[in-house]
């Protein structure tokens, strides 16, 4: 897989992050490296193995339908940055 | 050159369940922002989903009455994307082995033949939350409320070539969701969302046309515009030989037309995987059936049986079924009053007449089986004629009033002492020479302005056949 | 008697025996964080308060019979990546800096039932992303034996606290080596439970599949008696599960009698320092005296360990590191106007290199066109490691390796080269994809006095018999009774 710029580009925008203009070059070596390496799993066969999701054979973990929770409001809204009329804030959004 | 349209649809319902699909915070609708939140559907970090099992329940519930093959290992996947209305910036969900897939809903095409709708996918996720936007500090507000809300994501194929089969198809889904208690679809309160992906083609191509996807469709009379509009666009689009851009739709109903919401470098890319935290879920036979024998009557069937069991026809049966609100008023109103017939056209007639005039939603009626049986049977035994039963009706529905006691304090009750009549009549005789030499002369239909006058006099409370045989009995 | 020079286990009966209060043993711990923790660094935050109150408090208990554990009374210090309610928990990285969580993990709960004393938060790499605690945005904590070196990582203020008597145990957390590889550099031992044997609820997720919490401690026994404290299913996290009843006596009783122990032996391949291989075979050797067979076998998977881990563990983590967004909790950036900025500047001031690097990485696999080829292909590797785990242990009862190809790296020497770094999780990844537990602990030292750790890598849920294994170990060397001297 050959990385270039743009591609750092793109992942930077998929992750809501912006790299300065050194580390952009940095990091497009780095990926480079670790994604060439990465590339040896190629070489395993895995034709006809069913992808494990999970670790050990558990299913069917649920909870009964019943409300535990109380009003939390205070807790909840206790780290926000920025707060309003037991809402959190944010910059208004543009449909 | 003639068009043909192509729609599928994708229709979100809220689960009626006590609880998030996550967490243990209460589902009930309204409330101050973030009362209904705690750490998890929050988002906090270091919390864990665990899922409400009766999500699971209402799901196959769905699968079944829509005909679909039941997943019987399934699994959560992660989609993921940034939005204030969704803390943990990604949405859990299912794509891969979702629960429910290749259903279908019968509907009945514009020739009038049944025809199938069919269900590519049902799955289980969670809701978003709401954003308020605060004109006055210029921001916008979070309220994570509804977050966590378990939905049924229900995928239609590309099956509709009309608005008419998209709004039948609604009707039908919103049935079943009802009759199986898995969703109370109250559209205002967004319970039941449509978008509409359409596109177009010429009639006989193959082909499909490219998409737009259609959004914020809040009424069935919206989608029915939102339908006919994207239409007209991409058709006059076509023939001015310009290209459809697929792109996400929003529809505003008070301004009767739709914009782009998102530009093309926008676009998404969700970046699915499986969700670790939660372990799949395993189906098993014995599951679905004690969920398939435990199930509510579908439309469906409640039709059938009203037309076998209780002789109704089936005009009257299908209208009966169209709406949950409308069977529990006539099964309830049956039980304590009988005559199927009658409690049929009562609500036909009168209940839905009253809530067109009011525009009240049959979901948000507050009429009583109790009350509406009481009319019937002052009405079926004479006590008050039909006309009386009618007002009387009116004030229980509009003003709560208990119609006996109405009946009662308002003195509208028929007089049952026939001896109290030949007086009156005998007055509106006397009153009426001109009249009664018509009839003597053979004008018999005279005896209808008589009869008019009588009733008149006696303020509608007499029973209208011994008034026309004491004046027969008088003038013969 | 010297309070610090006890294991936890001692100090536990002698607070039972009411030879020591616990308020004695909180202050003793609280006063030599106050005068050397600066030259450390193990600590985030630390508690006096809170722990001198709740020392009074757990004193009553006991005294009234409430507290019952071995280790009631006994000071504890816990990794920044546990929720602690009403007390920061930053994960070391600036974007949680402020971040007060207003509940408590489930094992933080279990603690507290247990009648242990939190002392503090301690450092680790930034989000548990690093093999070196060179990421933390906190600074680095510095390794006991010698401080121009790193404590490994992630949790290498959880393992430094313990070599530099800063803590009798602590909690750190492991997802591809993060308990076990400190551990080892730095001469204690750390339990890797099974995954699913100790409630993830409250642990702030780095990827969801791999993390698990566990033990850090002088030796065995201590690691054995704080596990069977935060072991057991929880409601709270629906991958926990219901394990067997932990027998402490069995856990500890050290017999290796007719024992089969497998060396991998691409565990002793390429890249392997010769100090570090030579100290695993004289490990092999003490097992042989101790009447257990070991061999060496086979186990070609080794090699995809790595590219399969850094694929699951980058996908989950940007998924799961999407939540910090300057909205809800954390560091909000002041210099943001609207919503889109609000998230890159917030993200871009708040998460370090490292964790930008795998936030790309994990996008890079799960984006659209690659996710085939990369992340559904890394977990079907996930399978094929499982297999071979799954028949190793068909003709093993538990396996030994090292932990790390190295000792402990001097600071600096590590991040230019992130690849480098990567690949020093060789011989520990691997135990995290397959969720089976392992037990890391001293087995000898470098040519500079750096300690050499092993792993004895067991069956699921099979917990009590590497504990054992690791406390016959203990029983026949005294690697694990050396200390580095205080600086
Ligand atoms: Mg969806
Ligand atoms: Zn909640």
């Amino acid at each position: 897989m050959q990385i270039d710029k743009n591609l750092v580009m793109y992942l930077e925008k998929l992750g809501r992050i912006e790299l300065s203009e050194e580390q952009r070059t940095a990091s497009e070596k780095d990926l480079q490296d670790i994604l060439t390496y990465i590339d040896t799993l190629n070489e395993l066969n895995t034709d006809g193995v069913e992808p494990a999701s999970h670790s050990f054979p558990v299913a069917n973990v649920m909870r009964q339908d019943c409300v535990t929770n109380t009003a939390q409001r205070e807790a909840v809204l206790q780290n926000a940055p920025n707060e309003k009329d037991g809402c959190f804030v944010v910059p208004k959004t543009v449909e | 050159m003639e068009w043909e349209i192509v729609m599928g649809l994708e229709v979100h319902t809220e689960l009626a369940t006590e609880t998030k699909i996550f967490c243990g915070c209460s589902t009930a609708f309204g409330g101050e922002p973030n009362t209904h939140v705690c750490e998890i559907c929050s988002g906090l970090p270091g919390t864990l989903p665990l899922l409400n099992q009766r999500v699971v329940e209402f799901a196959v519930r769905t699968g079944l009455a829509t005909n679909c093959e039941i997943t019987r290992k399934n699994k959560f996947d992660r989609k993921n994307y940034f939005y204030p209305d969704l803390p943990k910036a990604y949405q859990i969900s299912q794509l891969y082995l979702p629960i429910c897939r290749n259903g279908f809903v019968e509907i009945t095409d514009a020739d009038g033949n049944p025809k199938k709708i069919g269900i590519h996918e049902i799955h289980m996720e969670e809701d978003a939350g709401k954003l308020i936007h605060d004109e006055f500090d210029d921001c916008t507000l979070v309220d994570y409320n509804r977050c966590g809300v378990p939905l049924l994501e229900i995928v239609s194929e590309p099956d509709f070539r009309s608005a008419d089969e998209v709004l039948q198809y609604l009707e039908k889904l919103r049935a079943i969701l009802q009759f199986t208690g898995v969703s109370d679809c109250k559209m205002q309160e967004g319970s039941l969302r449509a978008d509409v992906n359409l596109s177009v083609r010429p009639k006989g191509q193959k082909e499909f046309g490219t998409r737009t996807e259609m959004k914020n469709l809040n009424s069935f009379r919206a989608i029915g515009r939102a339908i006919a509009y994207e239409a007209n666009r991409q058709i006059e689009l076509l023939e001015d030989g310009e290209k459809i851009v697929q792109e996400t739709r929003r529809w505003d109903d008070n301004k009767g037309y739709s914009y782009a919401m998102r530009s093309k470098e926008d676009a998404q890319d969700y970046k699915y995987f499986p969700e670790p935290d939660l372990p799949p879920i395993e189906i098993s036979e014995e599951t679905i059936e004690s969920i398939r024998s435990a199930m509510p009557e579908l439309p469906e069937q409640k039709k059938r049986r009203y037309i076998d069991e209780l002789g109704l026809p089936e005009y009257d049966t299908s209208i009966l079924t169209s709406d949950k609100a409308y069977v529990s008023l006539f099964e309830e109103t049956l039980a304590l009053c009988g005559s199927p017939k009658d409690v049929a056209n009562w609500i036909m007639g009168e209940v839905m007449k009253l809530l067109n005039d009011t525009a009240t939603l049959p979901e948000n009626m507050e009429l009583s089986p109790k009350d509406l049986a009481a009319v019937i049977q002052m009405v079926k035994s004479n006590k008050i004629n039909r006309g009386t039963g009618k007002t009387v009706l009116e004030k229980v529905f509009t003003e709560g009033v208990d119609p006996e006691k109405y009946v009662a304090d308002n003195n509208l009750a028929q007089i049952t002492d026939l001896s109290a009549l030949r007086p009156v009549i005998e007055e509106v005789i006397a009153a009426n020479e001109k009249s009664v030499t018509e009839y003597k002369s053979g004008k018999t239909q005279a005896i209808g302005y008589l009869m008019g006058q009588a009733m008149r006099a006696l303020k509608g409370k007499a029973p209208a056949q011994e008034v026309q045989k004491l004046l027969h009995e008088i003038l013969d | 008697m010297d309070i610090r020079k006890l294991s936890a286990l001692e100090l536990g009966a002698a607070i039972r025996e009411k030879k020591i209060t616990v308020r004695e043993a909180a202050e003793s711990y609280l006063a030599a964080i106050e005068s050397t923790d600066g030259t450390y660094h193990c600590y985030n935050t630390v508690c006096k308060e809170a722990a001198l109150a709740r020392a009074d408090e757990v004193q009553k208990g006991i005294d009234e019979g409430k507290y019952t554990s071995p280790l009631a009374g006994v000071p504890i210090g816990v990794k920044d990546n546990i929720c602690t309610k009403g007390i920061l928990t930053t994960c070391s990285s600036k974007i949680l800096e402020n971040f007060i969580p207003p509940y408590d993990a489930t094992v933080v709960r279990r603690l507290h039932d247990a009648g242990m004393v939190m002392l503090g938060k301690l450092n680790m790499d930034e989000f548990a992303m690093g093999s070196t605690t060179e990421t933390s945005a906190t600074g680095v904590t510095h390794n006991p034996w010698n401080t121009q070196h790193v404590p490994g990582g992630s949790s290498g203020g959880a393992a430094a606290a313990v070599a530099a008597d800063l803590a009798p145990v602590t909690l750190g957390s492991d997802t591809g080596g993060s308990i076990r590889q400190p551990a080892s550099f730095c001469g204690v031992s750390g339990l890797k439970p099974t995954y699913g044997a100790v409630s993830r609820y409250g642990l702030v997720a780095y990827a969801s599949s791999l993390d698990q919490i566990g033990p850090l401690g002088h030796d065995a026994k201590d690691c054995a008696a704080l596990f069977s404290v935060i072991a057991g299913k929880d409601e709270k996290d629906g991958t926990s599960m219901e394990t067997p009843k932990f027998d402490f006596d069995a856990a500890t009783n050290g017999d290796m009698q007719g024992k089969k122990i497998g060396i991998p032996a691409d565990y002793l391949g390429e890249g392997i320092s010769p100090d570090v291989k030579a100290a695993i075979e004289a490990a092999a050797e003490t097992y042989r005296s101790l009447g257990a067979e070991v061999e060496i076998f086979p186990m070609p998977i080794v090699k995809y360990a790595i590219p399969a881990y850094y694929i699951i563990a980058c996908a989950e983590a940007c998924s799961n590191l999407s939540r910090y967004d300057g909205i809800k909790y954390g560091y909000s950036s002041p210099n943001a106007d609207n919503l889109m900025d609000t998230y890159i500047k917030s993200r871009s001031e708040g998460f370090g290199m490292e964790v930008k690097r795998r936030i790309m990485l994990g996008n890079f696999v799960l984006s659209s066109g690659y996710y085939d080829a990369y992340y559904n292909k890394a977990l079907k590797a996930k399978k094929l490691i499982q297999e071979s785990f799954f028949e190793a242990f068909r003709k093993y009862d538990m396996l030994l390796g090292p932990v790390a190809p190295t000792t402990a790296p001097k600071i600096g020497e590590s991040l230019c080269d992130p690849l480098k770094m990567y690949l020093g999780d060789i011989y520990t990844v691997m135990i995290n994809i397959a969720g089976v537990p392992s037990m890391a602990l001293p087995c000898g030292f470098d040519n500079e006095g750096m300690p050499i750790g092993m792993q004895l890598i067991g069956k699921p849920f099979c917990e009590a018999e590497i504990l054992s294994a690791a406390v016959g170990f203990q029983n026949a060397t005294d690697f694990h009774k050396k200390s580095p001297k205080e600086s």
